[in-house]
């Protein structure tokens, strides 16, 4: 195999790939941060007979092949599926094939990427400091915001750089609900997929490379700034 | 520790040479025709004892896995392409490779009716999705796109389509309703000459160039006896009435054998 026949790197379809998949990962770290907060909260606090069962369904994507999610994605979202026909009857048509969906789609993938490590941050906090706010005469949402929240900071970085990242290298849900249209669900890694079966090698190693080394800026990212920042003390 | 570690590499030793001893023969076959495989393996067994082992996958993935050392020792493929390059690239026996069945396209739909028998259900352009394989890559892709452009509607159609990876993931998209119709292999919507559910045109040939499926010794399988009666089985009466079955035309069809022959209303091939 002749893998380096280099040519110009990138073409207007990888860049335009490049960009649906940034906004596909910031739009899907943006809800989930919005829904993952208050689910992160309550999974760290309760003590109901709910929790357990909870805590297994937010974590399921990260057991099961995203092919199987994006398989009953694929069927729900349909035109015969509750979820689908839910959105036929609001008239905003079918998700499959559409960047919606695929936000959809990513905000169950990368759920748990998200909730995880905010819930772990949540049930490290000192729930005196919560009180000795209350004491203060703030309200929970104010202790929420002006306690809680800066002292999961960490556990935010994790969310957001975790989720963001699922996200960018999704394929497999991709695959099943996408349906490959080019600046709606053409992201990267799909991209990538189709060089490799034409056999365009030079176009996937560009591509592929720069996936490999996004994902370690990342990660070192997080893992630098993570331990740059100290609990504070209680 | 040390006793766990010889245990296991003992015993992987002794998987490894089991597996090289045995007169199976192992194949990879493109996905689309791994059902006709099943049951000619069945047929295969009973008239030499050879048991074949089986690997689906898209030919474009097996390719890259069998120039990378895969143990395969048949290739099924789903064009006549992928063969090709892989007898250039010495990993396959250049006289052994034929065509075995020729894919046949049809335009489907999972609701009765939906498709009328002329196809004029694409010219009405009352769908949101049509799928297709992806045309780069799937040969029944590429030839859903030659029918549309013969037909004058590629410019029209374009926005509509919706891109499966293979002809499996587009036949998904498309039972499951989330495109009205699309591009599929007649072999996947129909049995024993009957269309299984749905609504289906089965594109004319000439509308398309002929879809050869095309199978092949690979060098790993060129001392193994198993591999080439399998080959030869293959091209036998048997093999080919399962195929023809599942809705393949077969190389012994008088229209693909009379290549030079033009069919005009006086003189029908």
């Amino acid at each position: 195999m002749r893998l380096y026949q280099c040519q110009p790197m990138l073409s207007a379809g990888d860049w335009s790939a490049i960009w649906l998949t940034f906004k596909l990962a910031s739009l899907t770290t943006l809800i989930l941060l919005l829904i993952g907060t208050p689910l992160a909260w309550h999974l760290a606090r309760t003590r109901r007979w709910w929790k357990a069962p909870l805590s297994a369904v937010v974590a399921l994507p990260i057991v099961l092949p995203p092919t199987v999610l994006g398989f009953y994605l694929l069927i729900t979202m349909g035109p015969k599926g509750p979820i689908g026909q839910l959105t036929a009857s609001l008239g905003l048509g079918t998700l499959p094939f559409t960047f919606s969906g695929l936000v959809i789609a990513s905000v169950f993938y990368s759920l748990p990427f998200v909730v995880q490590p905010i819930q772990n941050a949540f049930e490290t906090l000192d729930m005196r400091l919560m009180e000795a706010a209350s004491t203060l005469r703030a309200k929970p949402l104010d202790a929420f915001f002006s306690v809680a929240l800066p002292m999961a900071r960490p556990g935010f970085l994790t969310a957001c750089i975790l989720g963001f990242a699922h996200t960018v290298g999704e394929f497999g849900v991709v695959l099943m609900i996408g349906g490959n249209i080019p600046d709606k669900t053409r992201v990267v890694s799909v991209q990538i997929y189709d060089h490799v079966e034409s056999m365009e090698y030079a176009q996937a190693h560009w591509l592929a490379g720069g996936m490999v080394v996004f994902s370690f800026i990342v990660l070192l990212l997080m893992y630098t700034l993570n331990r740059g920042i100290r609990m504070p003390k209680p | 520790m040390r006793t766990f570690l010889a245990i296991l590499l003992v015993s992987g030793v002794g998987f490894m040479t089991n597996t090289a001893v045995a007169d199976d023969v192992h194949v990879a076959v493109a996905s689309n025709f791994s059902k006709p495989l099943q049951e000619i393996g069945t047929k295969f067994k009973a008239a030499t004892g050879h048991d074949i082992k089986v690997s689906a996958g898209a030919t474009g993935k097996l390719y890259a896995q069998i120039e990378n050392g895969a143990p395969f020792e048949v290739f099924i493929s789903a064009d006549s392409k992928t063969p090709k390059k892989l007898v250039e690239a010495k990993q396959a026996e250049a006289d052994s490779q034929f065509t075995y069945a020729f894919g046949t396209l049809v335009v489907w739909s999972n609701k009765d009716g939906y498709v009328d028998d002329k196809g004029e259900v694409l010219k009405t352009g009352e769908f949101q999705h049509l799928a297709i394989a992806n045309p780069k890559t799937a040969p029944y892709g590429t030839a859903g796109m030659e029918v549309l452009e013969k037909l004058g509607l590629k410019d029209a159609v374009t926005p509509k389509l919706v891109q499966g990876e293979n002809i499996t993931q587009t036949y998904d998209f498309v039972s499951t309703g989330n495109a009205e119709l699309g591009f599929v292999a007649l072999s996947q919507v129909s049995k024993d000459g009957k269309l299984k559910s749905g609504s289906a045109w089965q594109v004319p040939e000439e509308m398309y160039t002929p879809m050869a499926q095309d199978a092949v010794l690979l060098s790993k399988g060129k001392d193994n006896a198993a591999a080439k009666a399998l080959l030869d089985y293959l091209k036998g009466e048997d093999a080919q009435a399962i195929i023809s079955s599942y809705g393949y035309e077969i190389p012994t069809h008088p229209r693909r054998d009379a290549k030079s022959c033009v069919s005009t209303s006086a003189n029908p091939c």
